[in-house]
């Protein structure tokens, strides 16, 4: 599958980035199963999946970490295949710390910029200035086991950016932190990755940090791309069965399918693109599609309500003993407690249908 | 915060998380008892009196003078005799050579092991501890032609007992081994060498100037062993008829025994001030990095 995006705006930075038709074998494991992606200046690409689905095989082989089998990539139009890591000019951050401990944020920071033989007052109003972008200017002095753990990836994140790379690669930077910090810094990259316009390959399995960041995200399984595009298409029009179960809460409704719709609790809805289109099935719909109404002749009852802030979700079980989660704002709510009687119907939104 | 009978939430942390506060009071030191003082006191003085007694026997024997007197003569003797001074000389040439051949083939050789192929890492683990498993003298029976070829193929270099530095690699590879790998489970040394070689440093760059600086505590530990090991070995210098420190001692012991003793007592506190020195200078480099702010 090859996609790409002409729309994301660039600065001018940004270079294009091209993986076509790679393969990669661990042993008798296909890490990359023909992956092709087009990627554009200054785009930030997610790529999303559970573990061992092969994205970050696929970020190591953009960095040069690790090798490919087969196929090529492209950067700027060049084939960098088989170019060391060394001599690609990519920015990496990785999952796990990864500054140097033998030398202060400032000295991480300048370390790219030493290799390039950048003097020493240039090397350090540079990483300066970059610590400054990443809002520890303070810290320059600090070694790493002085820091937490966000202000460590945001040092490697300046370690990075401070070589002017041509792409940035961000390997579950985030995994490590803590909820809070996670959201923080997420929106600090991109904030960055935005003003800079560099070109930007984010891994993840978290698919919150992946919707919230990516221009467009890709979702991988077992070495191959099931579907790329922007985070509103994913969700609300996947193409395949595993991009349909794997992004976003989805119920499971038995339902029969005929003729481009499908019949769940009473409302007939038209079937996405690439969904079982006859007989038996189940109808994966999102919990913010499902309507609850509270009434004494309803045939559902209320099993548990989860308080999120703004936001509500109602566990409910149907006659069938099927149980089914339904999301409401706080205030469509009342009335739900748990015992409580419901009617249970879905919105007419196109859902995915599987086999049953 | 009620259930947290173990630790307290402290202040909130910088970015969102909280301090822990170890708990005030809890986790008392046990109470030793008397019989246990004095069961540690006791160990104590035997395990001192294990390896201080032999010193001080040595001490003793090898400054006797006449009549019941005192003297160093044995110690001043030393100096004077040049094939003695010769064979130091030629020992601490052999250990200089052993602990930078060491070096040079074993910290790349791991780094390379655990970024590049870390499944190969058991395999050099097997061949660096196989050294400890092979006898002295069946090591030298398989040598000895190498030896024989060496110094009849390569002249001067080929004889000169700086060669012994070749097997005395080997024969310390088993303790540097352990020394070096201890260092390096201890960084992420896969993560920290793709993050130079993103950087855009080469293998070498990568090893000089981040790995071995985060290593140094091994290659000290490494260092001193193979110092320890060159100082000490005897039976293959002696079977392949080099003329080295420990050789030269009981050639002597045999002519002037008390001057071998005040050898022997020499090399020891020579072997105990380099550990110190070099264990001193790695805690020095370390104390200069630590900052009094406490990490956030």
């Amino acid at each position: 599958m090859t996609d790409s995006n002409p729309n994301v705006a660039s600065n001018g930075h940004g270079v294009a980035v091209a993986f076509q038709d790679m393969h990669r074998w661990y042993g008798p494991v296909h890490a990359l199963n023909g992956l092709s992606i087009d990627i554009a200046p200054g785009e930030l690409i997610a790529l999303l999946g559970p573990s061992g689905c092969g994205k970050t095989t696929a970020l190591r082989a953009l960095g040069g970490l690790d090798d490919v089998d087969q196929g090529r990539i492209l950067v700027d139009g060049k084939d960098i295949t088989n170019v060391p890591t060394n001599k690609r000019n990519m920015g990496i951050v990785f999952q796990a710390y990864s500054l140097f401990p033998n030398m202060t944020a400032r000295d991480n920071v300048a370390y790219g910029l030493r290799l390039r033989g950048i003097d020493a007052a240039a090397r350090k109003r540079k990483a300066d200035e970059t610590l400054e972008l990443v809002g520890l200017g303070q810290q320059a002095g600090r070694y790493p086991h002085q820091m937490s753990g966000g202000q460590q990836q945001r040092v490697a994140l300046a370690r990075a950016l401070a070589i002017e790379p041509k792409v940035l690669l961000l390997d579950e930077p985030l995994s490590a932190l803590d909820a809070k910090v996670r959201r923080q810094l997420r929106e600090e990259i991109r904030r960055i990755q935005i003003m800079i316009g560099i070109t930007t390959l984010f891994v993840t399995h978290d698919q919150e940090e992946a919707l919230a960041m990516g221009d467009r995200v890709g979702v991988m399984s077992a070495g191959r791309l099931e579907q790329i595009g922007p985070p509103s298409e994913l969700y609300d029009r996947p193409k395949t069965r595993f991009v349909a179960e794997f992004v976003g809460l989805t119920n499971r409704i038995a339902a029969t399918a005929q003729g481009g719709t499908v019949n769940v609790l009473g409302m007939a809805v038209p079937l996405l693109e690439g969904s079982d289109q006859s007989g038996p099935v189940d109808a994966l719909v999102r919990p913010e599609n499902v309507r609850l109404t509270p009434t004494d002749d309803g045939d559902a009852r209320v099993a548990a309500v989860s308080f999120l802030g703004s936001l509500c979700r109602a566990q409910v079980t149907l006659p069938d003993e099927t149980l089914v989660v339904a999301q409401m704002s706080a205030s469509d709510a009342r009335g739900l407690y748990p015992g409580a009687a419901v009617r249970v119907s879905v919105e007419p939104a196109p859902v995915f249908a599987v086999a049953a | 915060m009620s259930g947290l009978p173990a630790t307290q939430m402290g202040a909130p942390a910088p970015e969102g998380g909280a301090l822990i506060v170890a708990p005030k009071g809890g986790g008392q030191r046990q109470r030793m008892t008397r019989g246990q003082s004095i069961a540690r006191v006791a160990i104590l003085v035997v395990v001192l009196g294990y390896l201080i007694l032999p010193l001080f026997a040595m001490l003793e024997f090898s400054t006797r003078g006449d009549f019941g007197s005192r003297s160093l003569d044995a110690f001043a003797a030393i100096l004077g005799k040049q094939d003695l001074i010769d064979s130091l000389t030629t020992t601490l040439q052999i250990a200089v050579l052993t602990v930078v051949g060491m070096l040079l083939l074993l910290v790349p050789t791991m780094v390379w092991t655990i970024v590049r192929v870390p499944r190969m890492r058991r395999v050099i683990e097997f061949l660096c501890l196989l050294p400890l498993a092979i006898p002295a003298i069946v090591l030298v029976v398989g040598i000895a032609p190498i030896y024989r070829f060496m110094g009849q193929n390569f002249g001067k270099i080929g004889a000169s007992p700086l060669t012994l530095a070749l097997i005395d690699i080997v024969l310390v590879l088993p303790f540097a081994y352990r020394a070096i790998d201890a260092s390096l489970r201890s960084i992420d040394t896969a993560t920290l060498a793709d993050a130079a070689r993103s950087l855009g440093a080469g293998w070498v760059g990568t090893i000089v100037q981040v790995i071995m600086p985060n290593i140094r505590a091994g290659i000290l530990s490494a260092s001193v062993l193979a110092i320890a090991l060159v100082l000490g070995e005897y039976t293959i210098s002696s079977l392949l008829s080099f003329n080295t420190l420990q050789v030269v001692i009981v050639v002597l012991g045999k002519q002037d025994p008390f001057i071998s003793v005040a050898v022997s007592f020499s090399a020891l506190i020579f072997g105990f001030v380099l550990l110190v020195v070099i264990a001193r200078v790695g805690a020095a480099r370390r104390t200069n990095r630590q900052v009094e702010e406490p990490a956030v």
